[in-house]
């Protein structure tokens, strides 16, 4: 796996130990509203956090930042003892970058053919031009590790996308069902696999035996993850026509398939009745304890809440207003008034 | 005509047994279809392109116009075939409207006309000018798409539009280079491992294109069913859900790009040998929106039907409606025979193109993901999931 490495800050070890993703001052505006407003977060490796709070309360863009979506306003998320999302330093500087041999290209065009030299000459230096322009922007798309690793000596920073969090070990779900709905069952987890594979499209134009090889592994594979789910059989299905609450569980199984190690579940119960609900909760605690995944839950059920979390965050308009044990959360009178309401006096 | 470096090319399927396929039964047949693509690909463009180059010869097509003007036709409409293929990775495949294509295809033609013709005095070999001018052609389609993929449906088309209006224009004005307005004439003719292609008959061309058309077929079903394929999928269907899903949108755009690019170098450098002179208005907007039109027509999104409907829609351009004008002067038609169809050509696929979205927005022969997709809403609407079901295919639309 070619995780990135994006962040050059010097981390302490005592600060991140045992934890998996750390959040620091994390701040969002939008305009004139503030969505979410410094605030410090932190998840253990091998639990179950659940982060709740009132409709507006700020959860999923706290998940959207923390999934690479949003550039947070000020604040910084430590993922897997790296800086992978921060406010992107200079970040409007990297395309010039890219066109720098080309602006470099031309003018020594322009000075060498204001002295009078020769067309093969022009000629030459245009070439190099073009190549080397061709070769920054192939490398600044492409953002190799080693480009990336580059990038903050120089005093340029850009916070980590989606892609990039996925590469790191998070996966995530949708609050509203983010299925590829015209695809099958199966095809949805491969492309959740999608940073598992290796296989390039000269692999796959030529059919080299590993792009095979690796096909029907991955097949199997992204069969497993939706038996795992409880998918049995449904592999063929295309994604529309799976029931509300296969749907929900065909999402996790993609999630699944980048093997993270965070995953990120918005609201995952929302619409189930109460049997599927039940299945939904041994489902995520089966991927916490057979698979040893990490989750970070955005619940309104506080059934489910309850009984799984080791863990619960309380937001409201955008502050962290408790924290702590299901129990101690639950008898906080500040989460009871930002539930019901203050008491009339 | 040989297959034969097409099944080289190819070294993934087996060895068929090609009797027993020629005598199967159609469940056979299409069950060896399903499980050897790239030799049904083989098979049936050689059938096919044989079927073609005979049939020709033979009423009704005799009637029309001799077999060697049938066979030089085929071959352009070959071109256009390469590049509806080429434009339905970019289109079809990743959704990225690409309106300025035909630049793509000037720069192929145009490495042709450099590398071999006595207007630059050198004379280097047909393969290999090939595949530079497919590379060339990739590396402007990286240099178009880096600066832009970060844009988004019409603004891309707009940039992609742009691009296309200023290639020609570059080429017409860069007089010292590319000779303007007369372009560069006199190209050489294909030789390849000492054969020299013959200037008259066009068989030869004929059975290069046949070959070039069946390896690229076969190559771009490949890319459909892999990891980038789905991919190219996904960020079309949902471009967050997939960046979510760690593709790094970016690139997988620009692959799409540069393999577009790539195909319509081929196209270029083949077309140019072909006619022997290569010129600006070659490469005019209306190539960009031909192909387009033919790969709408086809079917988005499904290589066979793109290259069905573009096969269709050159020879409608090109034979069909210059017959009309033929047939009605001398049948002396009133009216009809004072109106030139070929005039009227862009008119008649607009509106081809507007009944074809409010008909059968999938195109003759469709992809059956693009016809889900196209047809997600009426389905909703209607609750009648039964015209989108994968087994409904022969429900009239």
């Amino acid at each position: 796996m070619t995780a990135a490495a994006l962040g050059r800050r010097m981390v302490s070890e005592s600060a991140t130990e045992g934890l998996l993703l750390r959040a620091d001052g994390v701040t969002k505006r939008f305009g004139g509203l503030v969505a979410v407003h410094d605030i410090d977060f932190t998840i253990p490796a091998g639990s179950i956090v659940s982060l709740i709070g009132p409709n507006g309360a700020g959860k999923t863009t706290f998940f959207n930042i923390i999934a690479g979506i949003y550039d947070p306003t000020a604040g910084v998320v430590i993922f897997n003892g790296r800086e992978m999302i921060a406010r992107s330093r200079r970040a409007w500087l990297e395309p010039f970058l890219w066109f720098l041999p080309g602006f470099i290209g031309l003018l020594l065009a322009v000075v060498a053919a204001s002295n009078g030299a020769p067309d093969g000459e022009i000629f030459i230096i245009a070439g190099i031009t073009l190549v080397a322009l061709m070769s920054t922007l192939v490398i600044g798309v492409a953002r190799p590790v080693s480009y990336q690793q580059a990038l903050p000596r120089i005093g340029i920073f850009r916070s980590g996308r989606p892609n990039d969090m996925v590469e790191a070990g998070l996966g995530r779900t949708f609050q509203n069902i983010r299925l590829f709905q015209n695809m099958s069952a199966l095809e949805n987890v491969l492309v959740g696999m999608h940073t598992k594979l290796h296989s390039t499209w000269l692999d796959a134009m030529f059919s080299t035996p590993r792009d095979r090889r690796e096909e029907k592994e991955a097949a199997e594979a992204a069969r497993g993850y939706l038996r795992l789910v409880g998918l049995r059989g449904k592999d063929g299905e295309l994604a529309k026509n799976l029931p509300y609450g296969d749907q929900r569980r065909l999402e996790i199984a993609r999630a699944l398939g980048s093997k993270p190690k965070l995953l990120l579940l918005d609201e995952p119960t929302a619409g189930m009745n109460p049997r599927e609900t039940q299945e939904m909760i041994a489902l995520i605690n089966r991927l916490r304890n057979d698979l040893g995944l990490t989750v970070l839950l955005i619940e309104h059920d506080m059934k489910v809440v309850m009984s799984i979390s080791d863990r619960v965050t309380v937001l409201d308009h955008g502050e962290k207003i408790a924290e702590g044990s299901p129990a101690e959360v639950r008898a906080n009178p500040k989460v009871i008034e930002a539930y019901l309401g203050a008491p009339a006096e | 005509m040989s297959a034969t470096p097409v099944v080289e090319a190819d070294k993934s399927a087996k060895a068929p047994n090609g009797a027993r396929v020629g005598a199967a039964w159609r469940k056979r047949i299409s069950d060896f279809a399903h499980a050897h693509r790239s030799w049904t690909i083989v098979i049936s463009m050689a059938i096919g392109s044989v079927l073609l180059y005979v049939w020709s010869a033979f009423p009704p097509f005799s009637f029309v116009q001799s077999q060697n003007t049938w066979i030089s036709g085929f071959v352009n409409a070959g071109v256009f075939i390469l590049l509806a293929l080429g434009l339905n990775i970019v289109v079809g495949f990743a959704g990225l409207l690409d309106l300025g294509y035909a630049a793509f295809f000037a720069f192929g033609a145009y490495l042709y006309a450099f590398g071999a013709s006595p207007f630059s005095h050198l004379h280097l070999p047909f393969l290999l000018l090939l595949v530079a001018g497919a590379v060339v052609a990739a590396v402007f389609g990286i240099a178009l798409g880096a600066p832009t993929l970060r844009l988004r449906g019409d603004y891309l088309a707009i940039v992609t539009l742009g691009f296309g209006e200023i290639v020609p224009i570059v080429f017409l004005n860069a007089e010292k280079y590319t000779q303007g307005t007369n372009g560069i004439g006199g190209v050489d003719r294909p030789n390849i491992f000492g054969f020299q292609f013959p200037g008259i008959d066009q068989t030869a061309y004929y059975v290069l294109m046949a070959i070039v058309v069946a390896i690229v077929l076969i190559l771009v079903y490949r890319l459909l069913d892999s990891r980038i394929g789905r991919a190219w999928a996904a960020i079309r269907e949902d471009e967050l859900a997939a960046a979510a899903n760690g593709i790094n949108t970016v690139t997988t755009k620009l692959a799409a790009f540069a393999l577009g690019a790539t195909t319509a170098g081929f196209a270029g450098v083949l077309n140019a040998s072909k006619l022997t002179i290569v010129d600006p208005t070659q490469f005019q907007f209306q190539v960009s929106f031909v192909v387009l039109a033919m790969i709408v027509l086809g079917g988005m999104g499904n290589p066979f039907g793109v290259a069905v409907g573009a096969f269709i829609l050159y020879n409608i351009q090109a034979v069909l409606l210059k017959q009309l004008n033929a047939t009605f002067e001398n049948l002396q038609v009133p009216i009809l025979q004072d109106i030139d169809f070929v005039k009227f050509q862009f008119l008649l696929f607009g509106i081809a193109l507007v009944l074809m979205m409010m008909f059968r927005p999938e195109g003759l022969i469709p992809s059956q993901r693009r016809r889900r997709e196209l047809h997600a809403a009426d389905a909703e609407s209607s609750e009648d999931l039964a015209l989108i079901a994968p087994d409904a295919g022969e429900v009239s639309l």
